[in-house]
């Protein structure tokens, strides 16, 4: 009833909207959002869509848009398919007076099939916490921006804290740790990287594969018990994740020597499995749930009007870091605007923001964001801007954050990151930019 | 009266074995490829409604073009030889798959010699990599021979399921790629890239023409007529002295070639980048559906099929934000279920042979319009 009241005001805003003269949306900055809310992965991609449309709400009705342009955003369904993601895509990039500011896909596949589109289109992608681990490297990715941490880090993360539970960096010698993943190429994105800690730090790891969407997953958690791994990573999207849960209790394995990434980490995927996620670990892409002082301004201007769409989610895992998202995009583009005036941004002016996004400790805490994120700076050779993330622990209730911040290790990574961009530059034959050479 | 041929004579042998002997039919033919082929690169110059920017052609035209070319494959073998086939999707795996390590050079060490073949221009290793779908397609085949109908669907289902585990787990295919997704190289045809928007369409357009102008002269000859009777009552054809062994393992054959084109268009011309996901059992099942909605056995019917089962979920998607009805994405995503799935269930009560009966039926009808009886 509350929606469909809702529908009728909108519909009355519409049309009043549309007799408004068209002058008024010359000065709109228009913001597409691919999201499934439908599907086998609905259950997460609901509360991160909601935190994305909040935020741009927040925006509009807080300070009037950014800097005074207001935000028009238009949600495109796409069931988490790659085919259907593309069709979105191009259905969204070309709409408002300057077109799509930048798209955030939620979906490594769709991630995937738009780094190849978006650099003809122009038009940058936020990917923050997911895709293409190697978009790190700027000089050969310049449209995609994996900010604030990528897979790599996250599995980098993940051993250390194993390490630091384990009482050492040396104690891993000769440790079972098995990797669990959804058999996509989100899934498979960390095996690069755990092999090579594994080869450093001398553990034995063993990657198992779940098929897609992971509803059916007992054979590997037989293949579990016959093992007995010392930890077991979950890299799982959706019901996957609940399913793991709950398979691991079936066969006797320590919820709490699992190790979710921070996919796998948030309300969806615990509550499902009740009594049996107690004790699951999970990181943190460094937000967790919970309310900060961007939330008190969200009930005051957003929720207490009736304009939030979220329901139960609010300032869950997922939710937060859909407000992470939009805020990451919308500071871009008031960093672009500094440069090319407050007016709406094209796809190529919001790349110029995000490389050159410099998010400070101070300006963190203005926006509210204190206690969520950390000061994060991009730059044409750094996409990426962090390295760092936090674990956390179901109690049973919520999310308990147990560790400190772990800095992912660079020598390590950076090689890889290295080597997967040049792989990819030499396959597609691009001319690496020159990173010194760019103001 | 529109349809009728009253006064067009035949007075030679190849004017009466044509593969359109209606002079309406030719007409419609050149309107359409005209059409096709001239109209829409002008009306995308002239960025004329609706192709103003480039959504018509690469949301909705290239990719109804491609996998009208996958349900013309499918059609060859279910439609016109019988043999019900799940296996789609893989045979479009294998097409893509094989055209992109053709593209980027294929390095097989053996113990006594080793097969190494240099990277290949993008045309040759689409018909290169559509071969060796055929090739598999006929391996997939040979339990033809021996099981019938929906065992055989059972055993394409194999297929399916093997290539969807051989792609994401044999890693020589990706060319050691961290994440298992591929991304295709450009598409360079004879020293021309192709980029734009509107060349990628006509790129498609060609591949599309010429096949399904192959596809329609094969099954009215004595190959189509082969797999025809093998379809209606193969101990029949076998008495009439047709080979099943030829008749089916050939549909097999080139309904996988076909495929493997579309496949290797579907991932080099539409997503670009991709992973074995984009071929499972729901692109299948998509493509089959398109079949049976267009037509068993009429390569039109590929096209209606396509057109219906692509096209129109995509549009009924976009009709509640263009009449400016505020409704989430949620519920309208869930909508176009409803109504897809009950246009489906009331066209097969409607017309159970699908889209083609229509169009003959309304054929008759127009033959004698204004006195229908």
């Amino acid at each position: 009833m509350r929606r469909l009241t809702l529908a009728l005001g909108a519909l009355a805003l519409g049309a009043t909207a549309m007799t408004e003269p068209a002058l008024a949306q010359q000065n709109e900055q228009f913001l597409p959002a691919l999201v499934y809310r439908t599907g086998p992965y609905a259950p997460n991609g609901i509360p991160f869509a909601d935190g994305v449309a909040d935020y741009w709400t927040l925006l509009n009705e807080r300070d009037g848009g950014i800097n005074g342009v207001k935000i028009i955003s238009e949600e495109c369904e796409t069931g988490y398919a790659t085919d259907k993601g593309v069709e979105c895509y191009e259905r969204l990039k070309g709409k408002g007076p300057t077109g799509a500011g930048y798209f955030s896909p939620l979906s490594t596949g769709i991630t995937f099939a738009l780094t190849e589109k978006a650099p003809g289109d122009k038009i940058p992608l936020l990917t923050m916490g997911y895709g293409r681990s190697e978009s790190k490297d700027g000089a050969v990715f310049p449209w995609n921006f994996i900010a604030v941490g990528s897979y790599w880090t996250a599995a980098d993360v993940a051993i250390q804290h194993i390490a630091k539970e384990l009482g050492g960096m040396d104690k891993l010698k000769d440790k079972k740790v098995s990797l669990v993943y959804h058999d996509s190429p989100y899934g498979k994105e960390p095996i690069m990287a755990l092999e090579a800690r594994a080869k450093v730090n001398g553990f034995v790891f063993k990657a198992i594969p779940v098929t897609h969407p992971g509803v059916e997953q007992k054979s590997q958690w037989l293949a579990i018990r016959q093992d007995r791994p010392d930890y077991v990573l979950l890299w799982g999207w959706g019901v996957m994740n609940s399913t793991a849960i709950k398979e691991a209790a079936a066969v006797g394995y320590p919820r709490d020597k699992m190790i979710g990434v921070w996919w796998s980490g948030a309300e969806p995927d615990v509550t499902p499995a009740g009594d049996q996620s107690t004790g699951y670990k999970a990181l943190m892409l460094q937000h967790g749930a919970g309310k900060f002082k961007v939330h008190a301004d969200l009930e005051k201007f957003v929720v207490s009007k009736g304009k939030s769409v979220a329901k139960d989610d609010f300032a869950q895992v997922l939710y937060n870091r859909g407000l992470l998202n939009s805020m990451l995009g919308t500071e871009a583009i008031r960093t672009a605007m500094k440069k090319y005036g407050n007016k709406p941004m094209t796809g190529e002016q919001v790349r110029w923001g995000l490389e050159n996004l410099n998010l400070t400790a101070e300006r963190i805490k203005e926006l509210g964001f204190e206690g969520m994120v950390g000061p994060i700076q991009l730059s044409c050779q750094d996409h990426q801007g962090a390295d760092i993330a936090r674990v956390q622990q179901w109690d049973g209730k919520e999310w308990k954050v147990i560790s400190g911040n772990y800095k992912a290790d660079l020598s390590i990574l950076d090689p890889l990151v290295k080597e997967a961009a040049a792989k990819y530059a030499a396959e597609k034959k691009i001319t690496v930019r020159d990173c010194a050479k760019e103001s | 009266m529109f349809y009728r041929e009253t006064g067009q004579f035949k007075s030679s042998y190849a004017a009466d074995m044509a593969i359109f002997p209606i002079r309406q039919d030719r007409i419609a033919l050149w309107v359409v490829l005209a059409a096709a082929f001239v109209a829409v690169p002008l009306l995308d110059f002239f960025q004329v409604w609706p192709f103003g920017g480039e959504y018509i052609l690469r949301a909705i035209l290239i990719p109804f073009l491609i996998l009208s070319l996958a349900a013309i494959g499918l059609n060859i073998l279910t439609g016109y030889c019988g043999q019900l086939s799940l296996g789609s999707g893989a045979f479009m795996a294998i097409g893509a798959y094989s055209t992109y390590k053709f593209c980027t050079g294929v390095h097989i060490p053996l113990e006594l010699f080793t097969i190494s073949i240099p990277p290949l221009p993008v045309l040759p290793s689409i018909l290169l990599g559509a071969l060796m779908s055929a090739f598999v397609g006929i391996l997939f085949g040979i339990p033809s021979l021996r099981i019938k109908g929906l065992y055989l669907a059972v055993a394409t289902l194999a297929a399916q399921f093997f290539f969807d585990w051989v792609f994401i787990r044999v890693k020589w295919f990706t060319n050691y790629t961290s994440s298992g997704s591929v991304a295709a190289p450009d598409l360079v045809f004879f020293g021309f890239t192709v980029t734009t928007p509107i060349h990628r369409y006509l790129l498609c357009l060609v591949f599309v023409s010429i096949f399904a102008l192959l596809a329609k002269n094969l099954v009215r000859g004595n190959i189509g007529r082969q797999w025809m009777a093998t379809r209606d009552m193969d101990i029949a054809a076998e008495l009439m002295g047709i080979r099943p062994l030829y008749a089916k393992l050939s549909a097999f054959a080139l309904s996988s070639f076909v495929m493997g084109v579309a496949g290797a268009l579907w991932a080099f011309v539409y997503l670009g980048a991709w992973e074995p996901l984009a071929f499972n059992i729901d692109r299948s099942f998509q493509i089959l559906f398109m079949v049976i909605i267009g037509g068993l056995g009429s390569i039109l019917g590929s096209f209606l099929g396509a057109a219906f089962i692509l096209v129109l979920p995509i549009l009924l998607d976009q009709v509640p934000h263009a009449l400016g009805v505020p409704v989430s994405v949620e519920t309208v995503s869930l909508l176009v279920f409803v109504v897809t799935g009950a246009l489906i269930c009331w066209l097969l009560i409607v017309e159970p042979r699908g889209f083609a009966r229509l169009w003959s039926t309304g054929k008759e009808k127009l033959r004698l319009w204004p006195y229908p009886y």
